[in-house]
């Protein structure tokens, strides 16, 4: 690899970088080959990078004046919005925030589904990104709680309730995650620290999925492997930085657009009245972000099965690296596959809408087709046609079918060959 | 490598008694960080709730909060009563008599923990398919004795333990 030849040009650099070389890390990711042929649906790596670091900075800002405390805490959102300096703008980001993450993160794994980049060799970076979009959920479903709103206190008893589900220890587990008998205010400081926590979590995995992704490199748009470097490579920097800041800037047009125009369009009116423990709100719903497994939970009629199926949705995706069959990675070479994965979107999309609706008529018939689905797509649908889908001529490098103006016959891969 | 390696030496009597040391050390750190989340003593110390039923009328109720949790107490009228009990326990997914709900003598008097046995949200009282309450969360439906009927919720309403003071006051916990 290139990086280990790198030595610094200046005394002092070499000098630095001989007891700590943080230098050539620095000259590892500069120089870092990447695919000369990813899209704009690559650039939301980065973008992920900058919303989490919006969520820790605004998010730190924000505890300087949040009071974790169930009497106090809607009482000093308040506070932010209205009094504190900027804390409107603040609170708003953070807020917005937390849907423009996710918004993102859909976006990132939809891609990793369409271009195979959850495939061999790339399986462990698939598995500690699943790691960190379960963290996600977690820290914002938390984050949810503390302005300690109608919806807050009703979607923690929701949630938490959903561990009361296990067989014989659920009760206990259920007082030990609130700290009280019902949710309460232990539940709330917890909720608080942890939700604190959890972002540096993240950052932690964030740096394995990194470190994960330089050890194959990037997987690319014709899903083949490449020699780096070669002419199929260009440095990430300042190819892909100046691609990713034009996308990162695009993408901050939106959320700037929500955070100052319809800041509260996501979230939920019930979310400003105070917490009341006697009354549960007519319709609970959880956020947008989390509402395709709150239609599977409800699909079933069972509160165990309920709660199996939604854990399971989440966890059947670490193993789909082992239940796609496929040879080829990229979606755009597999033809049948390609088919199956867009009426997957639309599944889960539909997922999405049923689960806003009240559980009942259309909706119920809707999400549990929507559920059986869910799972058939990734327990049959894609072993099967891995194994019978005659997949389209892949080419022999990236650069080949531009500089020869298309696919030919002679240059293409045989379907069978190993990519 | 050799056939000595094989034989149980000194050394691998101090890693087993290291580890099992070692082992028994971190439980006993461990333990306390757990246990530490478990209600402490002054959530604890809300264990129980004296009510005044007094004013109470027949067909009404009213709902007090004990440990943060809303609490039932119906006085129910004979008809209520009648039609609890003409049910057929067949037909009760998590079947219960209602007098197993009630205290003898007291019978109508419906006291029990209003939180849905589904995922915890408060029922709604006089809605629902069984004239009794209906949660609005999930959609379960309880009848006049709290009990499942339909719906994704598991159990019937719990039944809290409490006794009669005298005859206008109630002790619940």
């Amino acid at each position: 690899m290139s990086e280990h030849e790198y030595v610094p040009k200046s005394k002092a650099g070499k000098w630095f970088n001989d007891r700590l070389p943080l230098l050539t890390l620095g000259a590892h990711l500069t120089d870092y080959p990447t695919p000369k042929n990813l899209n704009y649906w690559w650039t939301f790596g980065g973008i992920l990078t900058f919303c989490l670091i919006t969520q820790i900075v605004t998010g730190i800002v924000l505890a300087m004046h949040y009071v974790a405390h169930a009497d106090l805490a809607f009482a000093s959102v308040e506070h932010i919005m209205r009094d504190v300096n900027y804390g409107w703008l603040i609170r708003y980001i953070h807020s917005n925030g937390a849907s423009m993450f996710f918004l993102a993160v859909y976006i990132h794994i939809f891609r990793s589904l369409f271009y195979g980049s959850y495939k061999s060799p790339r399986e462990v970076i698939w598995i500690i990104g699943l790691m960190i979009y379960l963290l996600m959920m977690a820290a914002a479903f938390m984050g949810y709680v503390l302005p300690w709103g109608q919806m807050s206190f009703w979607g923690a008893t929701v949630i938490t309730n959903l561990f009361s589900a296990i067989p014989l220890v659920g009760d206990s587990i259920t007082t030990w995650l609130w700290g009280a008998y019902s949710v309460d205010n232990p539940t709330l400081n917890r909720f608080f620290s942890l939700h604190y926590l959890i972002p540096f979590l993240i950052l932690g995995l964030v740096v394995l999925h990194i470190w994960a992704l330089h050890v194959p490199g990037n997987n690319n748009p014709v899903g083949i492997d490449i020699k780096k470097p070669s002419k199929d490579t260009v440095p990430f920097h300042p190819y892909i930085t100046i691609k990713d800041a034009f996308a990162l800037l695009v993408f901050m047009i939106i959320f700037a657009g929500f955070v100052f125009f319809t800041p509260n369009v996501l979230g939920h009116s019930d979310n400003y009245i105070p917490a009341n423990p006697l009354v549960t709100p007519a319709h609970i719903v959880p956020e947008w972000y989390l509402l395709p497994f709150y239609a599977i939970l409800r699909s079933v009629p069972d509160k165990l099965g309920g709660v199996i199926l939604m854990f399971g949705a989440i966890f059947i995706l670490f193993v789909l690296p082992w239940l796609d069959t496929s040879k080829v990675r990229s979606a755009v070479f597999r033809p049948i596959y390609r088919q199956f994965y867009w009426i997957f979107v639309l599944d889960v999309l539909m997922l999405g809408y049923v689960g806003a609706m009240p559980a009942e008529g259309i909706y119920l018939v809707l999400a549990r087709v929507g559920t059986i689905y869910y799972f058939a797509h990734f327990i049959i649908v894609m072993p099967i046609v891995g194994l019978l889908e005659k997949t389209d001529p892949i080419p022999m490098s990236i650069s080949e079918p531009v500089l020869t103006g298309g696919a030919e016959p002679s240059l293409a891969r045989k379907v069978n060959d190993k990519v | 490598m050799s056939k000595e390696e094989k034989k149980v030496n000194r050394r691998d009597f101090l890693f087993t008694a290291s580890y099992t040391i070692g082992a028994v050390g971190v439980g006993a750190v461990i333990w306390p960080m757990i246990d530490q989340m478990n209600p402490d003593k002054a959530q604890q110390a809300l264990a129980t709730t004296e009510v005044d039923i007094s004013s109470i009328e027949p067909g009404k109720s009213i709902t007090v909060l004990w440990r943060g949790k809303p609490i039932f107490i119906k006085k129910r009228t004979s008809e209520e009563i009648a039609e609890a009990r003409a049910v057929k326990l067949d037909d009760l997914p998590d079947p219960q008599k209602d007098e197993d709900r009630v205290k003898d003598g007291k019978d109508e008097w419906l006291v029990m923990l209003g939180v849905c046995t589904h995922l915890g949200c408060v029922p709604l009282k006089d809605k629902g398919d069984f004239n009794g309450w209906f949660c609005p969360c999930h959609g379960s439906h309880y009848d006049v004795s709290g009990r499942i009927r339909k719906g994704p919720a598991p159990t019937n309403m719990e039944i809290p333990k409490f006794e009669f003071v005298d005859s206008n006051t109630i002790k619940i916990g």
